[in-house]
């Protein structure tokens, strides 16, 4: 039996109370996710269940239960308040998916600090932008990525504390501090921050059409979203054990990567080694994997491997799939049917909503390459583009909107007022951000575009912006354009999403050259290798093509949409702005 | 080692390893499983190698785990390079 029952009696009967029944949460308990996913699971009696199994790469292998989970936390926490950091303070967690991540988060989420998980791929250009945006005052990493901090903590004069939490003491520099959790002092006690519903949690970069990156600032009431939606979507019970394979670095990995679950005292693992298909597949044999939370990229790269490895493993332990991160295509579902015996569900839900959205659920029928239905007490919509009222028609294609007013909602983009209100259709223009979020006669505008079959299926036909979904990951042109420009053989840049049969959409530039470079075959590598390294992987494009000029409108503004519609084999729309030699 | 072996080795050393790293890569080190190169790094990979070595390299064999090592890069090369 699923936990969530029968989808349409949920919404008949829907409260978000319901989330604070399943945990058997009393209003006067301490709202604090650091406390709720460690100290409260070993008060009700768990502390000597697992709450964490991680491999990395080789053989190395941990495992740690909710007590010990509780303990390194504390530590975690000790040593910040130690530092001198307060709470509200921004704590960048910067390393990849080792055990000291998970423990640091919720320490700091325990000392009242505000959790900053960054991607660990980013480059020094990615990490400077996001730590002067957020004023970040402590950055949390380890020695093989203290060197991307090296190189910019002379522009950040907010950020006073490096900690490396792994690697050699010897290495570290002046003004560094070296804390290994595990050999540190252990604290059995740590008096937990008194934060409320509206205190202010973790801090999520996500990428926008223009501009640089934005802060999605979420609140410790996110929790109750999490665990409704992880008691229901991915239906987690007491025995499970959960691999999401999100990187904390995206809003993912810390929803339903840790928070979330942990909340509920759920067992997950955690691989932190490069992907290839065979490792995946050993991984979740040798521990057993129940539910499996993954992304549309993955999964078409287990396609492309074949059906004889999985049949080379034992599986048999894997009764619930969901997916995550762009549009998961019918034939992934279809495939996942016939090789897992189960269909993966695709999950709809963005940085800024903090939980899952639109989404399939155990028990009901899955219409492969659907997004599902609402989740019960959110209010969706599909609006003309035009008025930005509701459509009626089955199939219409519109903008993908909600009505405010779900816990998990995030309270600002940090220092942009402006640009949350205008996620707001229908906001006042001197409105608060509470003002906006707690209007339930507003949308919020997802800037996706998406049609409602005639049986309420929602269905997600693109993008609204400009904004390019690479692998899950949210990529934004102009944060590419600026640093392709910096390229001493580049003078103007503009960067579209390409279709990719495995990450959806890859990016693609266009650029113009200065005066007297020669395109030669080593260029286009040179590019490539200068934006992984300055910004991210994620953010290299996969192709480049040099061009005399740029398609501009008159104004002299770049087109990007006339380039993207030419990549997707797209009308290219009205022209008329376009600029001409004449 | 051959030459393409020490030619590719040394442009993975130079483009995915930092001096300070803690890592020796070697022709039979796991590149990817290892996490040294992503996944999304090795379409740099595959450029520098089809321009190197004048060859096309189909995507369906670009795979990770053909792209695991420098003995496994180089089979890969020479396979194409006919």
């Amino acid at each position: 039996m699923s936990n969530i029952g029968s989808y349409e009696q949920r919404v008949t009967d829907f409260s978000w109370d319901i989330a604070k029944e399943v945990l058997n949460w009393k209003d006067d308990e301490l709202l604090n996710i650091g406390h709720m996913c460690s100290d409260r699971i070993c008060d009700r009696g768990d502390g000597e269940k697992t709450a964490l199994i991680w491999e990395g790469f080789g053989d190395k292998k941990a495992t740690y239960t909710f007590n010990d989970l509780r303990v390194l936390s504390n530590g975690f926490a000790a040593k910040l308040q130690e530092l001198g950091l307060e709470p509200g303070d921004r704590i960048c967690i910067f390393m990849d998916k080792i055990p000291s991540l998970y423990f640091s988060f919720v320490g700091v989420l325990k000392m009242g600090g505000v959790a900053q998980p960054l991607f660990s791929a980013f480059g020094d250009d990615s990490l400077e932008v996001r730590l002067a945006s957020a004023g970040t005052k402590a950055i949390l990493t380890t020695q093989k990525h203290v060197k991307k901090v090296r190189k910019i903590i002379d522009n950040l004069p907010d950020l006073k504390h490096v900690i490396v939490v792994e690697g050699n003491p010897d290495k570290m520099r002046d003004g560094e501090t070296f804390f290994d959790v595990e050999t540190a002092e252990k604290f059995e006690d740590f008096e937990c921050c008194k934060t409320s519903a509206d205190s202010p949690s973790v801090l999520h970069y996500t990428s926008g059409t223009t501009g640089q990156p934005k802060g999605a600032q979420h609140a410790h009431n996110t929790v109750f979203g999490q665990i409704l939606t992880s008691s229901w979507v991915l239906d987690l019970q007491d025995k499970d054990i959960y691999w999401c394979t999100a990187d904390p670095g995206w809003v993912t990995g810390t929803s339903y990567g840790i928070i979330g679950p942990w909340a509920l005292g759920i067992t997950q693992c955690v691989l932190d080694s490069g992907f290839t298909s065979a490792r995946w597949y050993k991984f979740m044999q040798d521990n057993k994997v129940t539910v499996w939370y993954s992304a549309p990229t993955a999964i078409r790269s287990l396609m492309r491997d074949g059906k004889e490895l999985i049949e080379q493993h034992d599986l048999s332990s894997l009764r619930h799939l969901c997916s995550v991160g762009e549009p998961l295509n019918a034939e992934a579902v279809v495939w996942s049917e016939e090789v897992f015996g189960k269909p993966f569900l695709d999950t709809f839900w963005q940085t800024e909503t903090g939980s899952m959205m639109v989404t399939n659920y155990p028990g009901m029928k899955v219409k492969p390459g659907s997004m599902g239905k609402p989740f019960p007490g959110i209010t969706a919509a599909v609006l003309d583009l035009k008025t930005m009222e509701p459509l009626t028609e089955p199939g219409e294609v519109g903008l993908l909107a909600f009505r405010p007013g779900w816990p998990a909602m995030f309270r600002e983009y940090r220092n942009q007022h402006d640009v949350y209100r205008s996620k707001f259709i229908g906001a006042s223009d001197d409105a608060t951000p509470d003002e906006c979020r707690l209007n339930t006669d507003l949308w919020y505008a997802s800037g996706d575009r998406a049609s409602i079959d005639s049986d309420g299926y929602y269905w997600f036909v693109g993008r609204d912006d400009d904004v390019i979904n690479t692998g899950g990951h949210l990529v934004g042109p102009f944060e590419i354009e600026s640093a392709l420009i910096e390229h001493e053989a580049i003078a103007e840049a503009a960067v579209v999403g390409k279709p990719d049969e495995v990450n959806m959409e890859v990016v693609k530039a266009f650029v113009t050259l200065n005066k007297g470079v020669d395109p030669d075959d080593m260029l286009e590598l040179n590019i490539m290798n200068f934006i992984r390294k300055s910004l991210s992987p994620l953010a290299m494009p996969q192709e480049i093509e040099y061009m005399e000029k740029l398609p501009k409108t008159r104004s002299g503004k770049i087109l990007r949409r006339y380039l993207r519609a030419l990549e997707w084999g797209e009308d290219v729309g009205d022209l008329s702005t376009l600029e001409n030699d004449d | 080692m051959s030459k393409m072996h020490e030619e590719v080795l040394e442009y993975v050393i130079d483009e995915y390893v930092d001096e300070d790293d803690d890592i020796e890569v070697e022709v039979d080190t796991a590149l990817i499983s290892s996490g040294i190169v992503d996944s999304f790094s090795m379409v740099s990979l595959k450029v520098f190698l089809e321009k190197k070595y004048g060859i096309s390299l189909p995507d369906s064999e670009a795979t990770p785990e053909a792209f695991d090592t420098v003995n496994s890069i180089c089979e890969l090369v020479i396979k194409f390079q006919g």
